[in-house]
């Protein structure tokens, strides 16, 4: 029933990379937050003209990575050293001469390294991304089911401070968006 | 016009003509459209199952299907119903691994490696290559967990507390190799998943059931393309292929500390990690080449994505790895009968040459170093057939290459009152082509379901897909040369 939908956003369609590329760097430039350009591919240089801040992914990863690298070196020396002492080779088994002989120990460290950075990656993307998440006001539109085909979506939250049904509408016909459409979320 | 040149225009634009043979290959032939990219390589899974994939499938499933019953034998009557026995300990099983194995690298080269040097080529056949990566890694990782005999313990080689408090012996490079094998086998799922989790959006936007719509849906994980999203995921994408890039290094390189590490003549080499891992992408991509070219064939309209440039190219890659493992034969040689002075070396590799498996020796020399030279001409590497015949050529090359250096050394070591000859049994035969049967028929699989070129990588390669790109003729005056300024207030 109409009186209970909640507008989400206005979004506005684009035909190829270079129009929505312009038209971001104005929507950037008129001082707007909470928007996203859609495309069904990433547009290089779309993070400039949106003017946002390089992810701070790899950060994440780095202390992934470094939890790995623990992980493996706790593995190796707590069993090989502590609770489990075995004598292969004639090489240390024990705290004291061990930890100076812990280049056998390098191949479990650095694949568990990759391991958990590779976890840290996938993972951090997807819950940085909010995603798994099967429902969105956006698939309400019907035409934005191009947006993994051949279209570009330009989409203004209705959460932006700087939001306004008329005002927002206006820019989009400005920067030569087609099918301009209000989004409305479900109830 | 054989020279390059330049003139000017009579508006000042500067004009450069180059030579034909530098003009540059487009990636996606007849200039296609993006929305032709997506219908072409989505409605592969979603027409109605051809004819030849279900000849294909009842063709190669029952051979699949040779692998659990043969292992299931093996299990019920021990692990001597295979031919090997001391001192032949590691026989078909550890030559069936490493072959494997080596297969998937060339997966992971082509979606990780050639990502990170900008080889834009790789966005049409990396989603393959991966999936091949996986499937070769499914076949391998069989071989070790049923050659420790008792199936039922292999659990014993990952570091779980048990009742008995045994613990790993991490000094091992048996175990590295449970870590590195493990490993890349996660992380390859991970970057293929990855990948395909844009293209499962497609899928899942184009699906007219509800239960496609369904499962699509949930695997493509509510993705919407947005550039806040694809900020992070290009971010995942770059980091997961710096990490697998010293991955596949470490992979076959631990692989190869299974032999390098033991005092046995012939194994104990410093030339075995580069030597395994250019063997191992030069054996991964013969195998690529195996498993695309056909499927060209039954999919004409790959034929603009994955054309004959990219064949070019996969060829030129097999003759340059070919040619480094066949010096590392050469220089195997040389240190051993000249430069070490050793005499179990060098008898090692006289045996190797004259002994009980010299065939081998002579089969591995032809197919790896000798077949892909033909390479050198353009002419073959245009010709499909040739290509794609060398590949078998090198197929079997390769598994060649692991028999030798595992067969050779171990039936001829130190006394030769402990020398033993070796002959697979009708089980193990049997069960490496069922390893076949299942590789192909994974990959059949993924075929229908999965779709098997990466699109949106794809599109972003095409001229358009560059915010600045200015169609044929139009040139300057753009709207990038106004939207400069602005970019430049705004910081």
């Amino acid at each position: 029933m109409a009186e209970f939908k909640k507008l989400f956003a206005l979004g506005a369609e684009f035909n190829s990379a270079t129009e929505i590329y312009n038209a971001a760097e104005k929507v950037r430039d008129a001082g707007y937050t909470v928007w996203d350009c859609h495309s069904p591919f990433p547009i290089h240089g779309m993070d400039k003209a949106m003017g946002m801040k390089k992810s701070w992914l790899s950060a994440f990863v780095f202390v992934c990575g470094l939890t790995g690298f623990l992980t493996g070196l706790g593995l190796v020396t707590i069993t090989s050293f502590g609770i489990y002492p075995t004598i292969v080779n004639g090489k240390p088994n024990d705290w004291e001469h061990g930890l100076r002989a812990l280049q056998f120990f390098f191949p479990v460290m650095y694949e568990l390294t990759i391991l958990f950075s590779a976890f840290g990656a996938v993972f951090g993307m997807i819950i940085r991304n909010g995603l798994p998440r099967l429902h969105h006001p956006l698939f309400n539109w019907s035409r934005f089911g191009k947006v993994t085909d051949d279209k570009f979506f330009l989409v203004i939250e209705s959460r932006d401070p700087q939001f306004s049904e008329t005002k927002t509408k206006a820019l989009l016909e400005t920067l030569g968006g087609a099918h301009i459409t209000p989004v409305y979320d479900r109830e | 016009m054989a020279t390059a040149s330049h003139n000017t225009s009579e508006d000042g634009v500067v004009v450069l003509h180059c030579p034909p043979e530098l003009a540059k290959i487009p990636l996606v032939n007849h200039d296609r459209s993006l929305g032709w990219i997506t219908e072409n390589v989505a409605s592969i899974c979603e027409e109605k199952t051809r004819r030849y994939w279900w000849i294909g499938f009842f063709l190669f499933a029952p051979i699949a299907l040779l692998v659990p019953t043969l292992l299931s034998y093996q299990v019920a009557n021990g692990v001597g119903v295979w031919g090997e026995n001391q001192p032949f300990g590691w026989a078909w099983d550890i030559t069936n691994f490493v072959f494997w194995i080596g297969i998937g690298h060339a997966g992971t080269l082509i979606s990780a490696i050639l990502f990170l040097t900008r080889q834009k080529w790789r966005t049409s056949i990396n989603r393959a290559a991966e999936a091949m990566t996986l499937f070769a890694v499914m076949c391998a990782g069989l071989y070790p967990g049923f050659h420790v005999g008792r199936f039922w313990k292999a659990w014993y080689l990952f570091p779980i507390p048990n009742w008995n408090g045994i613990w790993q012996n991490y000094r091992s490079p048996l175990l590295w190799d449970v870590f590195a094998v493990s490993t890349y086998f996660t992380v390859s799922v991970l970057f293929w998943y990855v990948g395909l989790i844009p293209d499962l959006a497609t899928l899942r936007d184009r699906a007219k059931s509800k239960i496609k719509q369904f499962a699509y849906g949930v695997a493509a994980l509510g993705w919407r393309g947005g550039n806040r999203h694809w900020q992070h995921y290009e971010m995942a994408y770059l980091i997961l292929a710096g990490l697998s890039t010293p991955l596949v290094l470490s992979v076959h390189s631990i692989v190869s500390f299974d032999f390098a590490t033991s005092v046995v003549p012939g194994w104990h080499t410093t030339i075995f990690p580069p030597y395994f891992v250019a063997g191992a992408i030069f054996g991964g991509f013969a195998m690529v080449l195996t498993l695309m070219l056909p499927a060209r064939l039954f999919y004409p309209q790959l034929d603009d994505m994955i054309t004959r440039n990219h064949v070019d190219k996969m060829a030129k890659i097999i003759l340059l790895t070919g040619t480094i493992v066949g010096y590392a034969y050469l220089m195997e040689l040389f240190v051993a009968l000249v430069y070490s002075g050793n005499f179990y070396e060098s008898n090692a590799f006289y045996n190797r040459a004259t002994g009980w498996y010299a065939w081998h020796y002579y089969a591995m020399m032809f197919c790896n170093v000798i077949s892909p030279q033909i390479f050198w001409s353009k002419k073959m590497r245009h010709n499909y057939i040739v290509v794609f015949i060398v590949c078998q050529f090198v197929n079997a090359g390769m598994w060649y290459e692991r028999f030798v250096i595992i067969g050779t050394t171990l039936a001829q070591d130190f006394l030769p009152s402990s020398w033993g000859h070796y002959t697979p049994s009708w089980v193990e035969v049997f069960t490496f082509i069922g390893t076949f049967g299942m590789f192909i028929t994974l990959f059949l699989l993924f075929m229908r379901f999965l779709p098997m070129i990466t699109i949106f990588e794809v599109k972003a390669v095409k001229p358009e897909a560059d915010p600045h790109f200015h169609p044929e003729g139009d040139h300057g005056h753009d709207s990038h040369a106004t939207a400069k300024p602005k970019e430049a207030a705004a910081h």
